[in-house]
């Protein structure tokens, strides 16, 4: 691609956005509407028919095919579990599943729309103030650079865009019942009532009552009620269909980039959209950006010149960008040097599975309605958690169980064939009677984990992979081991019928779905020894780059990262509008 | 023109969907001469007629019908995985296929360079005669091939065929939804959600075209 020649130069804009999911239309939006400048997004995949999301509740070809996902024949990651390891491709999905098109996995996404907590915005200060020289030497946790409190008043507003439904449980300081009493303090309450609660939601926080522990139900930008927001967006309320993660939300009660913000910035004269563009490298010289290059689906390449570049795609790809850009200086593991691809987490997960002898009528639900127990999230951790430094939280999910999938769910060692007669008869006993207690957990950063560029695989162009060097580490499985005793102690009180399940110390896989949570490789951070971009996501080499994304995270919260994501990204417009553009140049 | 190859089927598997797929494809569709009204030859897309007997059979003993009811040859498991591997799934247009090729394993998964349509046409020549073995043996026989890439995908692909919404060609007449009281998707559980604790709440299952109206396309049937 760098010999362009035969490249089409287009009509320059102001400002490219590379990539209309979440936070490239949350920037797009902030800009067409604060600013007259020209705003193109450029968008590699294509236009959804929102509107015909109920033509695809189909459990093949969405949730097993992937039909909104991203094509790993075109494009996919190579894993090895270290540096010493040869890095094999990921084939097919996944442990992740990102999406494609306008939207992207906005589209697609659970709807869990929760906020971080304040320790998580400090959590290097937060670990060395509590545990000091004993920290591990290489724990490469890190400062965001931004607080809870810098990141509230965002918060809100992208809580209102969508229309989360929750309960607050600390408002402007004051601890409120029914609400999550560890959460920084809110300033509002939530804008919608929380979900209704299933069976097992109900049965998951009755027995974290009867433990002591403070059940409640997460926040969800899948509406509990019909909604208008501030923008004059009406939406209806969800009806539970169960065909949510890996779907377009059928009626739009699910928050989607293409149901919030894509109808706000279309009517704006001075935004455009393009879609089939596959942005391959960011152009720059003398330390500024003059544009991008991209490749329609027919193989011609076109130079888009831009005064600012805003990168805002999945995680991997802004990171894969500024490697095949020559952004910024790789990290080295050895060494520590080197901040670009560093900090790669996921995150951990635990499922302990729990039985009962009634039917749960689990076909009902969607992908938020969880039913969170928060008590050991961060830093608090229950007796006999040596060796742990950050716990994360304990949950049910209702999503809603779909047959393919769940047929054959079972305890442990039931049957010892997983296929013929035996087998049939006690899936069937089984069926809608299995469930489990799970465990999301904060991903801690490691110094050996990170992202590179794959030396032998390559992408539909020619261009390399990128590559994972990612392993779980002991205190992964201590978290799941702690977890599983909490779990089992729910359980416990629940009368549901536990198997022999152990917590997972398996090395780590790309085959088995965890999140579509990956973070890290262009973290944002108080220094430019530490991170690739400053506070308000502006890259420290090049001012007029920003990288917007969970590709900033330093590490992973347990919380899901979408909300955060969003919240970012305006407070990086605010940034890029109220003080960059007003002087262009270095912010810090 | 290559001869077209057929599948013989129970007439209790005909269900509306594929009904209508059979006669869209298939001028002159009819029952077999001479032979029972309960049997149906429908038009094959990948498999060969010794193959669909072999994978018929294959299907049938890991999801059997028996008391529990229906089962893999009920719910014509075998037109499923046809045209799956006849679509673009069956090619791999879907998955990473550029070499080297590694070891496939745990963590890494399938690194192999056969695509479906290729895994199941080796596959199934290590099954010729399957179909006419007592069932003790064709037990063992899958036994002896359950670690292979082959059995892996045949097993998944059954419960896919059992369980998938009936336009794929499979669950038909919605006996693998009624088997396990899957309603199917029903877009109007709002008050029910939170009710019927513990109590089996079970809608007649319908097909997603019987929900919406809409006549949809399967992604094996999209133009490419």
């Amino acid at each position: 691609m760098s010999a362009n020649s035969q490249a089409t130069t287009l009509k320059a804009v102001d400002i490219a956005i590379v990539g209309g999911g979440w936070t490239g239309l949350t920037m797009a939006n902030e800009l067409t509407a604060r600013t007259s400048l020209s705003v193109l997004v450029l968008e590699r995949g294509a236009m959804p028919e929102a509107t015909k999301y109920a033509y695809g509740m189909d459990e093949i070809d969405y949730s097993v095919r992937f039909k909104m996902m991203q094509n790993t024949a075109e494009e996919t990651i190579t894993h090895r579990h270290s540096a010493r390891d040869g890095a094999q491709p990921m084939r097919q999905y996944g442990s992740f599943l990102p999406g494609t098109g306008v939207g992207g996995a906005g589209e697609h996404w659970a709807g869990l729309a929760y906020r971080f907590n304040p320790d998580q915005f400090t959590l290097r200060t937060h670990l060395v103030e509590k545990h000091g020289a004993r920290l591990p030497r290489d724990l490469a946790v890190q400062d965001w650079g931004v607080t809870y409190n810098d990141l509230e008043p965002h918060y809100w507003r992208a809580e209102q865009m969508m229309g989360v439904g929750g309960k607050a449980g600390n408002l402007r300081g004051a601890i409120v019942p029914g609400g999550n009493p560890f959460e920084g303090p809110r300033q509002h309450e939530y804008p919608l009532p929380p979900l209704k609660r299933s069976y097992i939601a109900a049965l998951v926080a009755q027995g974290a009552k009867e433990l002591g522990l403070h059940a409640y139900p997460a926040p969800s930008a899948l509406l509990s009620e019909a909604y208008k927001n501030p923008d004059g967006i009406a939406r209806p309320a969800c009806v539970y269909c169960g065909f949510c993660e890996r779907f377009g939300c059928m009626i739009g009660a699910k928050a989607q980039p293409t149901n919030t913000l894509l109808p706000l910035v279309r009517r704006r004269p001075t935004f455009d959209l393009r879609t089939d563009a596959w942005v391959r490298r960011i152009r720059h010289k003398n330390g500024r950006v003059t544009g991008v290059e991209y490749t329609d689906h027919t193989g011609r390449e076109f130079f888009q010149p831009a005064t600012t570049v805003v990168l805002s795609t999945y995680t991997l790809n802004n990171v894969r960008l500024l490697y095949l850009s020559k952004i910024g200086v790789p990290h080295d593991p050895a060494t520590g040097k080197g901040t670009l691809g560093k900090n790669l987490t996921h995150q951990v997960h635990g499922r302990t599975p729990v039985f009962f002898d009634k039917p749960l009528n689990l076909y009902m639900g969607n992908g938020a309605l969880v039913t969170r127990i928060p008590d050991y999230d961060g830093s608090n951790l229950p007796p006999g958690a040596d060796g742990v430094l950050r716990l994360g939280a304990i949950s049910s999910l209702s999503r809603g169980d779909r047959p393919s999938a769940y047929f054959g769910t079972m305890p442990l060692g039931t049957t010892k064939s997983n296929w013929g007669a035996e087998w049939k008869a006690a899936a069937v006993t089984w069926y809608d009677r299995g469930a489990a207690v799970l465990f999301t957990g904060e991903h801690l950063a490691w110094r050996q984990n990170f992202m590179d560029l794959d030396p032998t695989y390559t992408d539909k162009f020619g261009d390399p992979l990128l590559r994972f060097t990612l392993d779980w580490t002991e205190h992964e499985f201590r978290q799941r081991e702690v977890a599983d005793k909490i779990a089992r102690d729910i359980a416990r009180v629940m009368n549901a019928k536990l198997d022999d399940t152990k917590p997972s110390r398996a090395k780590y896989s790309v085959v088995n779905y965890l999140s579509t949570h990956i973070q890290g490789g262009a973290v944002m951070g108080e220094s430019r020894a530490t991170s690739v971009v400053n506070r308000y996501l502006q890259h420290w080499d090049l001012p007029d780059l920003f990288v917007v994304g969970a590709s900033a995270f330093p590490q992973n919260p347990s919380q899901n990262p979408t909300l955060t994501a969003v919240a970012l990204a305006t407070w990086a417009a605010d940034a890029l509008i109220s003080k960059y553009l007003k002087a262009p140049g270095k912010l810090i | 023109m290559k001869r077209r190859e057929f599948v013989v089927i129970p007439m209790a598997a005909l269900s509306v969907p594929l009904a209508q797929m059979l006669a869209a494809e298939t001028p002159g569709l009819r029952l077999i001469p001479g032979r029972s009204r309960e049997q149906l030859r429908v038009p094959l897309r990948f498999f060969t007629a010794a193959e669909a007997k072999i994978v018929t059979a294959a299907c049938e003993r890991i999801l059997p019908a028996d008391a529990n009811g229906a089962g893999a040859t009920d719910a014509a498991v075998t037109i499923y995985i046809d045209r799956q591997l006849a679509g673009p799934y069956g090619r791999d247009k879907y998955r990473y296929t550029k070499g080297p090729f590694g070891e496939s394993g745990p963590e890494h998964g399938y690194q192999g360079a056969a695509n479906p349509q290729q895994v199941y046409r080796a596959g199934l020549r290590t099954l010729t005669g399957f179909a006419e073995l007592p069932v003790e043996e064709q037990i063992a026989k899958l036994t002896s091939i359950e670690k292979t890439q082959f059995f892996a995908l045949l097993r998944a692909h059954t419960i896919e065929g059992m369980f998938c919404d009936p336009m794929h060609g499979g669950n038909a007449n919605l006996v693998g939804w009624k088997l396990v009281g899957f309603p199917g998707p029903q877009m109007n559980y709002r008050d029910h959600v939170d009710a019927h604790h513990g109590r089996a709440w079970r809608p007649k299952p319908a097909s997603l075209e019987q929900i919406t109206g809409h006549k949809p396309t399967p992604w094996e049937d999209e133009r490419e």
